[in-house]
């Protein structure tokens, strides 16, 4: 059975939730599936979208937006906090670690090949070390609740993590259309994200800079998906938001073309895979690139956020050992729990999930978005077969999990208040030191008892509220 | 600022602009086109060339209204039809979404997909009205742009690109028309010209201004002088020249550097002022427009490589 997290054991709404509660019965479901169309023309004209491509209809859709806030309480958001810092942390040093001596590997805690035979792993990082000791500048670790008190990781993402606009946004929205239900001071800010963010940036910045450091944000261009966030979080940071092709490269310096001619540039918030960055080192047919910007970078001439060959701390086979690198780097025993994973890389582990794989949920190992995954209890008898075979055919590629009873929160139907399935994803900011806004964004699967939360495959999202008392 | 920002604000606003004479084009040819003898003018057929679309047609097609409302209006594939001209002007803008106010951006972005769902019974049905929306979309952005944005350099480009292309627009119309404004073509008969020079003045919003300027009377010298030489309308030429002369001066301002675009702009602005309409006929009207034309083309060539975006 799934938490709802509205109410407590005896069926009483629980008291973090009693304002929302007496909101909902004030406003009456009519009213605020009027005051929904509201929202949603407001984001519309503002132009908060995201691309999908290839699907035909409208190229720009809206994330839907659902109404209902999802409510952490002081206690509980103290135990995610800790839990989160804690991975960040761990995660930066295990990133050290691996481009430096491999102490991890040489205690005989991960096996080597993981690490080095990842796609994600960049030998061209080795030996070197980015300002403040920082890899991934911004951990989104993607959390699940299972229980009134348990809080397990689903997966983390320590390279450019998307959607904390949307977490702005909804909160933005909901304080624009229901001040009411901030009158009182309940409810943490987060607005100031996007300082924390400029001040994050600016700690990174590299040895060349002497001044107050120039920090832009790179886009792949308006085509891309999550286009509207880059230049969202350009905005207020107030930093120029350059494609490739305003910046090159120049004697271990990168400099953006502007009216004036060319600008020094300090820090790069990059919003573009490592593989597309620098035809000179890595892909070479690729387009995007900047020459020479991982030159200028090693050099000490420009800081990339997050840093080349972070990816390796987020593949979902590394995952299974955060445990592991929290207690090897800081000697804590971790606050957020993983959740078991089978990796199918082991024999034994795969022939465990072969003969599971109707109870349980298998990935791809580098997938992302929610595709070419199989939730075995939802899925037919040929597609579980068939997947099976795909596995056989690779077992490395795979992993696998239990399927898991996600919590639900009260969502907003037609006809009434309905139970939908949650994740949350907080943005931890590192710099040299952490930061992390009280709250995150909910992703939200709209379809009944559907456990799939990506916007890509019919997910929406909340406004999600820390209360402060 | 980036130099790609200063590329598409300047574009950005030659889109709308564009947009907006088509538009405009259009009316006057809805106009011209039931005035007597319209159709051995080929009313349709010298619009379409004003936007250079005539290699759509074979060279002895018959153009008819539903052709210029399908490759003017609707055909997305036509680099300057009105759906063109809104899509670029949109993504222009979206690429450069923090250099534009809220306000700004709504203009561009409302009903972008607007004329996707028209085909061209419907949209002949309701010309007059998606004539008249696409020229609210650039009024509004001008208002828009006017009453909140941030006078810096951003601005600048972006009114640096309207009046660039609005001279054009003036002078490409003139050009495809300049025949009704030779003097010579008054013994065609006095009544039908003084009825073109109407639209043409309707098309630039310009018949109560000119009114008022010149009175209740009609003439070529005086159409010429009011569209080219006139320093107080703002669709004349030499006005636009002003506005563009003022803008790039700021950017030398700006920049603390003049630049090739800025000899050229002032010696454009004296060499036009210099002129009466006497002296454009004797050079001939024709000549004049296409030399004005060619000048101001070379000007947003200068202007794009004073700012590293050419």
């Amino acid at each position: 059975m799934a938490f709802y997290e509205m109410l407590d054991r005896n069926g009483s709404v629980r008291e973090c939730y009693a304002p929302v509660q007496h909101w909902v019965e004030q406003t009456g479901i009519g009213g605020l599936n009027r005051r929904l169309e509201e929202a949603e023309a407001i984001f519309r004209k503002i132009g908060i979208t995201f691309a999908v491509y290839g699907e035909g209809g409208d190229p720009e859709r809206l994330i839907p937006f659902d109404l209902l806030p999802r409510i952490f309480t002081a206690l509980e958001w103290r135990t995610l906090e800790a839990g989160i810092r804690q991975r960040a942390r761990a995660l930066n040093a295990f990133l050290y670690d691996v481009y430096h001596r491999g102490e991890i590997i040489r205690a005989g805690i991960m096996p080597a090949d993981i690490i080095y035979k990842n796609a994600a792993y960049k030998p061209e990082m080795a030996g070197f070390t980015p300002p403040g000791r920082v890899y991934s500048h911004i951990v989104g670790v993607d959390i699940v609740r299972t229980g009134p008190d348990k809080f397990q990781v689903l997966e983390d993402n320590c390279r450019t993590p998307s959607g904390v606009s949307y977490m702005l946004e909804n909160r933005e929205i909901m304080t624009r259309m229901f001040p009411d239900l901030f009158n009182q001071g309940m409810v943490a800010p987060v607005d100031h994200y996007p300082d924390d963010l400029l001040k994050s940036l600016k700690e990174v910045a590299p040895p060349a800079c002497k001044d107050d450091p120039v920090v832009v944000v790179l886009t792949p261009g308006s085509l891309n998906s999550a286009y509207y966030e880059h230049s969202f979080l350009a905005d207020l940071m107030g930093v120029e938001l350059v494609e490739p092709a305003d910046l090159y490269a120049d004697d271990g310096l990168v400099y953006m073309k502007t009216t004036y001619g060319p600008r020094r540039v300090d820090v790069i918030y990059r919003r573009i895979d490592d593989d597309y960055i620098d035809p000179l080192v890595f892909r070479p047919d690729s387009l995007l690139g900047v020459p020479g910007l991982f030159d200028a970078y090693r050099r000490g001439g420009v800081t990339l956020c997050s840093a080349p060959g972070a990816g390796v701390a987020d593949d979902k086979a590394i995952y299974t050992y955060v445990p592991d690198m929290i207690r090897f780097y800081l000697g804590e025993s971790a606050i957020l729990e993983n959740i078991p994973t089978w990796n199918c890389a082991k024999p034994d582990e795969c022939a465990y999930v072969l003969e599971n794989l109707h109870e349980l949920v298998a990935k791809e190992v580098h997938g992302s978005g929610g595709y070419g995954m199989l939730i075995g209890p939802k899925a037919t008898k040929a597609e579980v077969e068939a997947y099976a075979h795909r596995i056989r055919a690779n077992p490395s590629e795979f992993i696998a999990q239990p399927t898991l009873a996600l919590s639900t929160v009260p969502t907003l139907g037609e006809a009434g208040i309905v139970e939908r399935h949650v994740d949350f994803r907080p943005y931890c900011l590192v710099g040299t030191q952490l930061r992390l806004v009280p709250g995150g964004l909910t992703r939200v699967a709209l379809t009944e008892g559907s456990l799939v939360v990506n916007s890509s495959q019919g997910g929406g999202v909340k406004d999600t509220w820390v209360l402060q008392i | 600022m980036l130099s790609r920002t200063a590329e598409n604000l300047f574009w950005l606003a030659r889109y709308l602009e564009r947009a907006e004479a088509t538009a405009r084009l259009i009316t006057m040819g809805q106009r011209m086109a039931i005035l007597p003898g319209a159709h051995h003018r080929e009313e349709w057929k010298s619009i379409i060339r004003v936007t250079g679309s005539q290699h759509l047609f074979d060279k002895d097609a018959v153009i008819r209204e539903s052709d210029v409302v399908e490759h003017l209006v609707l055909n997305g594939d036509n680099p300057v039809s009105i759906r063109s001209c809104l899509m670029k002007a949109r993504a222009n803008g979206k690429s450069v979404r923090t250099a534009l106010t809220q306000d700004m951006w709504e203009a561009l972005n409302e009903g972008w997909r607007n004329l996707e769902s028209y085909d061209v019974p419907q949209a002949r049905a309701q010309l007059a009205t998606i004539l008249d929306w696409v020229k609210q979309r650039a009024m509004i952005f001008r208002g828009a742009t006017e009453s909140g944005h941030l006078r810096d350099e951003r601005h600048d480009f972006i009114r640096a690109g309207c009046a660039l292309e609005r001279a054009q627009s003036v002078l490409r119309l003139l050009d495809v028309k300049y025949y009704v404004l030779l003097p010579e073509t008054d013994v065609v008969g006095g009544n039908r010209d003084h009825y073109q020079w109407q639209s043409v003045l309707y098309a630039l919003s310009g018949n109560r201004a000119y009114h008022h300027v010149y009175g209740g009377v009609y003439s070529p010298w005086q159409i010429t002088d009011f569209l080219m030489l006139n320093r107080r309308f703002p669709r004349s030429v030499l006005y636009c020249y002003d506005q563009l002369s003022y803008r790039l001066g700021r950017l030398a301002q700006w920049h603390g550097q003049r630049r090739e675009c800025h000899d050229s702009v002032e010696a454009m602005v004296s060499g036009l002022a210099a002129k009466t309409s006497g002296d454009i006929f004797r050079h001939g009207l024709h000549e004049t427009v296409q030399r004005t034309l060619s000048d101001s083309n070379r000007l947003g060539s200068e202007i794009a490589e004073a700012y590293h975006f050419a």
